[in-house]
């Protein structure tokens, strides 16, 4: 017993609402699996690798190299085997296109899209061939609309700061819907860190360079191993209530040289050892630098961290990312002098805060979190 | 300020050079006791007397000789011919003569000579009044071509024209002697070297003189409108062309419309075109435009004549599709 | 000499593609010309090791200041090394 399904664009946040097909990762024939990486979209944020929702066999692509698709609209049928009674999530979503320009865009049913591109190479004008090759960006993936569809200078221009200034303005929409709906409130916690300092020393000192471990890898860690003890920062608001969440998957503020910032998802940070994020953190941040992150890890976060005691700030008061219910700010750290056993004793300290959803949670809870944390970086090595 | 239209102009700037210059004389067909055939001229020889202004036998070739021998005798001749049509039986002497004995006296002999004409379509004059021949002049070395599109220009260009020590034609087109501007007092000679950027813009460049200069305004501010931004520019000298302002204009603007009334093959418009491409071709986002009149003789029918030129629609439905679905 | 700072360069490069490497002062703080997190640095560090051979101790970060200190160090601990 099979199926047809339609495959849709998936939605990779609630502010998104179309993404541009840069690349098939599968062909009609191919097996493929839930969790497959079947194709490479753009949103206004990044290139992002999407994955299957479904499993079985491809029966044709529909969306075509290059051209935006809304959300909701079939890009490709899946042919589906066995037990079709339970429909997959993405089946959902699926509408009519509310808009007709996009569906006329995928609505031919080509086999090979490629053969679109005529002989002879992309139309497009002289000067939007030398603005593509200034800027790296591939006239293939580009739909013209000077005369007869050639690709004008403006088309490349506009794909060529796309990532960037539709960055800036994804962050603005997100930041000011967050300050908006969001009623914040604030604590900090000076968090002593002289011991999980120099257990990570020391540890270092023994492995390999390339196994040595960042104290952000210690201080995410601490962060889930907190967020399983006080549940009611890890979540989401959403339709006036809060819902927890049973998965602890971090997002990692990862600010990009040329300007904007993404906030990638490490997925299960409780259930992994400080060596297991480490390495992990430095794959995410990688990747995110590059522009190539999965669609889950840009959706999935539970909690936010951000860490910009890396840039010398000492306090960092973090807005939320909705849906999200809180977000913690690690700052620098410095050396204090400290009252220790009745005498002043030079220490590590780090201020922690918490900016948290005021409906999700009150002051109480929030301050037992940074407790928490601070509990979870004295016993470095039970993390 | 004074309100004057274009003939009005023409007049002050020809009565100045004649009064300010004791060797400049006006000589053609009409031009004294008849007023000239568009009545350029009229109360001039009664103001300055038979021997500044000639009238001469109906003779084309006669009396441009007759100038090009009193130019290179020392004067300074402005001479007149009806229109363009009619300054092709003076053409031998102008090409042959005029724009060439400098070149073959070794720089002995000079040529200051100015030749005015009226060019252009409009007023129903037909197919051997109305043609726009002003391009095939600027085909010819030794020869600098002119086009005042402006009230100013009608005034100012003359003087300028008559301190060259070459040969120069200026070409009035007939449908422009209406035309009426607030100008300052007195006759201020204009530059000649530089075409001129009418409307500033962005999204498209306008390239145009004479007659169509107008059209092109108005097609421009239709344009403006749709929110595209045109930028204007009036040639005023079609040889030598000032390639300098239309590169640098397309190169801003990276799309290009020309309009030109005289016909499409091998003409003026034909060569922007070309220096575009040659010198701009990797800024260009569209292929050049052109809008030139009909290959066909000027018609006399009124509706034949206005389908057969330039006009705002068919230079604004030009610039449309040199920008595409952009703006 | 020259090659050990071709390798820090290179390093520096590889982790922060914005910079040029031509670009970079000897005697000016690293920190002020680059902006390496600590992620970044320990990818520096790594990549410098997998080159020279040199373990640089966490210690020591804080003696890598500019770029001819680093240098500097990375030619005292091939010595020691050999």
């Amino acid at each position: 017993m099979s199926e047809l399904r339609d495959f849709v664009m998936p939605s990779l946040g609630a502010d998104m609402d179309a993404g541009t097909l840069l690349e098939w990762r599968v062909k009609p024939g191919d097996r493929v699996s839930k969790g497959d990486i079947v194709a490479v979209i753009e949103t206004d944020k990044a290139a992002v690798e999407i994955e299957c929702f479904m499993t079985g066999a491809v029966e044709r692509l529909i969306a075509e190299k290059g051209t935006k698709i809304s959300v909701g609209t079939p890009m490709m049928q899946v042919r589906v085997e066995g037990d079709t009674s339970a429909k997959p999530v993405g089946q959902q979503v699926l509408q009519p296109t509310p808009t007709p320009v996009v569906a006329k865009e995928v609505a031919p049913p080509t086999p090979t899209p490629a053969a679109t591109i005529e002989a002879g190479g992309v139309r497009a004008s002289p000067a939007a061939k030398r603005r593509a090759r200034a800027l790296n960006v591939s006239l293939a993936t580009l739909k013209g609309s000077g005369q007869d569809g050639a690709i004008t200078i403006e088309d490349v221009e506009k794909a060529g700061r796309a990532p960037r200034r539709d960055m800036r303005g994804a962050i603005a929409a997100l930041m000011e819907r967050s300050k908006r709906e969001i009623p914040h409130y604030y604590l900090a916690h000076d968090i002593d860190m002289t011991n999980a300092l120099a257990w990570l020393e020391a540890l270092n000192e023994r492995v390999d360079v390339s196994e040595r471990m960042i104290p952000a890898a210690l201080f995410l860690k601490a962060v889930a191993v907190a967020a399983r003890a006080v549940t009611a920062m890890n979540g989401s608001y959403a339709g006036d209530r809060f819902e927890p969440s049973a998965n602890v998957h971090l997002g990692v503020a990862v600010s990009l040289r040329e300007g904007g910032l993404l906030v990638p998802a490490i997925h299960d940070v409780d259930k992994k050892t400080p060596r297991e994020v480490m390495s992990a953190l430095s794959d995410v941040v990688e990747r995110a630098r590059r522009g190539m992150l999965r669609g889950s890890e840009l959706t999935d976060a539970t909690l936010t961290v951000t860490n910009l005691g890396e840039a010398g700030a000492d306090t960092v008061y973090g807005v939320i990312f909705p849906p999200q219910v809180a977000i913690v700010g690690l700052g620098r750290v410095t050396e204090r002098p400290a009252a220790v056993e009745g005498k002043v004793a030079v220490r590590s300290f780090v201020t922690a805060t918490v900016a948290a959803d005021h409906r999700a949670s009150d002051g109480h809870l929030g301050a037992r979190f940074l407790a928490a944390i601070e509990r979870a970086l004295q016993a470095p090595e039970a993390l | 300020m004074t309100k004057l239209n274009y003939r009005e102009a023409l007049r002050d700037g020809l009565r100045d050079a004649l009064v300010r210059e004791p060797r400049a004389f006006l000589m053609g067909l009409d031009v004294g006791r008849y007023g000239g055939t568009y009545a350029v001229s009229r109360g001039l020889l009664e103001e300055l007397g038979p021997e500044r202004v000639r009238d001469t036998p109906l003779s084309e070739s006669a009396f441009v000789g007759a100038g090009i021998g009193a130019a290179i005798g020392g004067l300074l001749p402005i001479v007149e011919i009806m229109t363009v049509n009619f300054s092709l039986l003076a053409l031998d002497q102008i090409m042959n003569n005029a724009a060439t004995l400098r070149h073959m006296t070794g720089g002995q002999l000079a040529v200051p000579l100015v030749i005015r004409m009226t060019t252009g379509a409009g007023r129903q004059l037909a197919a051997q009044h109305s043609h726009s021949l002003e391009g095939w002049y600027a085909h010819i070395p030794g020869l600098r071509i002119l086009a005042p599109a402006t009230v100013e220009d009608a005034r100012g260009m003359l003087w300028t024209a008559l301190m060259d020590p070459d040969p120069v034609l200026i070409f009035e087109h007939a449908a422009l002697f209406g035309l009426e501007a607030e100008l300052e007092g007195a006759v201020t000679p204009v530059d000649i070297d530089h075409a001129k950027i009418r409307r500033a813009g962005k999204h498209v460049s306008l390239v145009t003189y004479g007659g169509t200069l107008h059209k092109t305004l108005a097609a421009a501010e239709t344009l403006a409108k749709d929110g595209i931004d045109a930028e204007v520019i009036d040639l005023r000298s079609l040889r030598p062309l000032d390639t300098e302002t239309i590169i640098a204009s397309v190169k801003k603007t990276r799309r290009a419309v020309i309009i030109d009334e005289g016909w499409r093959s091998g003409s003026l418009s034909a060569e922007i075109s070309a220096r575009v491409m040659e010198q701009a071709f990797y800024d260009l986002d569209a292929p050049v435009e052109r809008v030139c009149t009909a290959e066909v003789p000027i018609p006399y029918a009124k509706q034949l004549e206005e389908a057969a030129l330039p006009q705002p629609e068919t230079i604004v439905q030009a610039a449309r599709k040199t920008v595409g679905t952009h703006v | 000499m020259n090659d050990l700072r071709r390798i820090i360069v290179e390093a520096i490069a590889d982790v922060a593609p914005e910079i040029e490497g031509s670009a970079l002062s000897d005697d000016a703080p690293l920190r002020d010309q680059v902006d390496l997190d600590s992620m970044d640095w320990l990818r520096v560090i790594v990549k410098v090791h997998e080159r020279t051979g040199v373990n640089i101790p966490e210690r020591d970060y804080r003696k890598l200041v500019t770029l001819s200190a680093f240098v500097t160090y990375l030619q005292g601990a091939q010595k020691t090394e050999s």
